[in-house]
């Protein structure tokens, strides 16, 4: 004997809202491959063009790779943010998640996990090609890998918030990046620190526990608040 | 009773009362923090007379963040109870609390040449101060972007509560990151300062507050007028005239 309002609590309660939109957007993002490259290209092509900037003396880039990479991880990140919520919002479905009677701050933490798994996971395994560029060792280039890790979900989790508030603005790329770039600093400052602080030898868990807690603290409010920014938009 | 002024047609008569008082007081208490500073609080045997930028540095800092605050207060009266008039006074504060980290930054920048040698150092109040400007930048420039005010309101105001919860953790960060800055003279209950100089300082930013309520209830009423244009109350306003 089944009670029908448990039951369609059951159907749509917050893990199978999250799996649904996770799914989904993987799919749709496997379906559009070249889409998802693009950032990492941008990655690669950003961070290339610096040694013919500053020169490309050895000992120099070692020691500038872990700041070059996460500015240029940023950057790419930065490119791939509008999809997250443009094309949804384009075709009318973002309005159906919101009306659905899934919670949608499951649904907009789907969404977020599947970008990092889109954009943050592939930059992240992509940085060990820079650190060959640059000279960096293989301890050094590992911890970069992890710091990169743990460090870009909470640049996809600020960038959604961005995203959604800004769906149908006027110039949105660019005020995206105008309204997140200030929000990534401490991001940027302990990624790099760790590898910085390791290579003077100084105990680099502090920053990697940073920005673990960033991570950990952004995946439990960031939902709400990306939800919240979603309503305003639909509104 | 409170409740009554957040409606923009009965707080717009009474801005406009408040704002030639505070007008008047930020006149009158420059003209009294400036002489404070200027003629009566000595000469830094450290520093010299370039020390006195800090009656203008240190309080338009001051006024830089707290602005930031006071915005988030109102942004969360915005999402919360949904008051227009909250919105309009976060649009019209945005402006005053950039020029004022502007000025700490620039005045900073003055005041670090002679002392420390160098205009700018990538210093952690300094980066936070200037995180801060893009942040009030950020906020500007998304209320500029929508046709729709109330989208605008609402999604600017959410964004100044994201930011709020960032300035303390990028401002530790930075801390952490790079420290070059003298730590805080200024503590509640224990000064370093001479009382002169602590005097000066404390009229410069009572000044720059009466100068900061005063003009953004000015710049509120034309907000009010402008977004309100349509309304019964205005078309009278303007008949009268």
């Amino acid at each position: 004997m089944t009670n029908p309002a448990s039951q369609i609590e059951q159907d749509f309660a917050v893990w199978p809202g999250f799996l649904v939109i996770l799914q989904r957007d993987l799919l749709l993002a496997w379906r559009t491959r070249a889409e998802i490259a693009q950032p990492v290209i941008f990655f690669i092509m950003v961070a290339s063009l610096f040694p013919l900037g500053i020169g490309a003396d050895m000992k120099l880039l070692s020691r500038v790779g872990a700041g070059v990479v996460w500015v240029c991880g940023v950057l790419a990140t930065l490119l791939s943010l509008s999809r997250i919520f443009a094309q949804d919002h384009a075709d009318g479905t973002l309005e159906q998640m919101a009306l659905s009677p899934f919670p949608l701050a499951a649904l907009a933490a789907g969404k977020l996990v599947a970008h990092w798994l889109t954009t943050g996971l592939p930059l992240s395994l992509t940085a060990p090609l820079i650190g060959l560029q640059y000279g960096m060792d293989a301890p050094t280039t590992l911890l970069l890998v992890v710091s990169l890790l743990i460090g870009t979900p909470i640049l996809s989790m600020i960038g959604a918030i961005a995203a959604a508030l800004t769906l149908g603005a006027r110039g949105q790329s660019l005020l995206i990046a105008l309204l997140v770039l200030p929000l990534y600093v401490p991001v940027i400052i302990f990624g790099a620190g760790a590898v910085e602080a390791f290579g003077a030898s100084v105990d680099y868990s502090a920053h990697l526990a940073l920005l673990g807690a960033g991570t950990l603290f952004g995946f439990v409010a960031t939902p709400f608040v990306v939800a919240a920014a979603i309503r305003i938009a639909l509104d | 009773m409170i409740f009554k002024y957040a409606s923009p047609a009965s707080f717009y008569p009474l801005a406009g009362k408040m704002a030639p008082v505070f007008a008047v007081a930020a006149v009158v208490l420059t003209a009294v923090g400036l002489y404070q500073g200027f003629v009566i609080a000595p000469t830094d045997f450290q520093q010299g007379e370039v020390y006195r930028i800090i009656f203008i540095h240190v309080p338009t800092a001051w006024m830089g963040m707290f602005i930031y605050l006071v915005m988030a207060m109102y942004a969360f009266f915005a999402l919360a109870f949904n008051t227009r008039l909250s919105a309009m006074m976060m649009q019209s504060l945005a402006p005053t609390g950039a020029i004022m980290t502007a000025l700490a930054l620039w005045t900073g920048a003055l005041w670090g040449k002679p002392t420390w040698g160098t205009y700018w150092a990538w210093d952690a109040r300094m980066t936070s101060t200037l995180f801060l400007l893009f942040l009030y930048f950020g906020y500007m420039a998304l209320n500029n972007a929508f046709e729709d005010r109330r989208r605008a309101d609402k999604a600017s105001a959410l964004l100044v509560l994201v930011g709020v919860v960032n300035v303390p953790i990028i401002y530790f960060s930075v801390k952490w990151w790079n420290t070059l800055h003298q730590g805080a003279t200024i503590v509640p209950g224990s000064s370093k300062m001479a009382d002169t100089m602590l005097a000066a300082m404390s009229t410069m930013t009572f000044a720059l507050w009466a100068y900061a309520i005063a003009i953004s209830l000015y710049r509120v009423r034309s907000i009010i007028l402008e977004r309100e244009k349509n309304t019964a109350w205005v078309n009278e306003l303007l008949d009268r005239r």
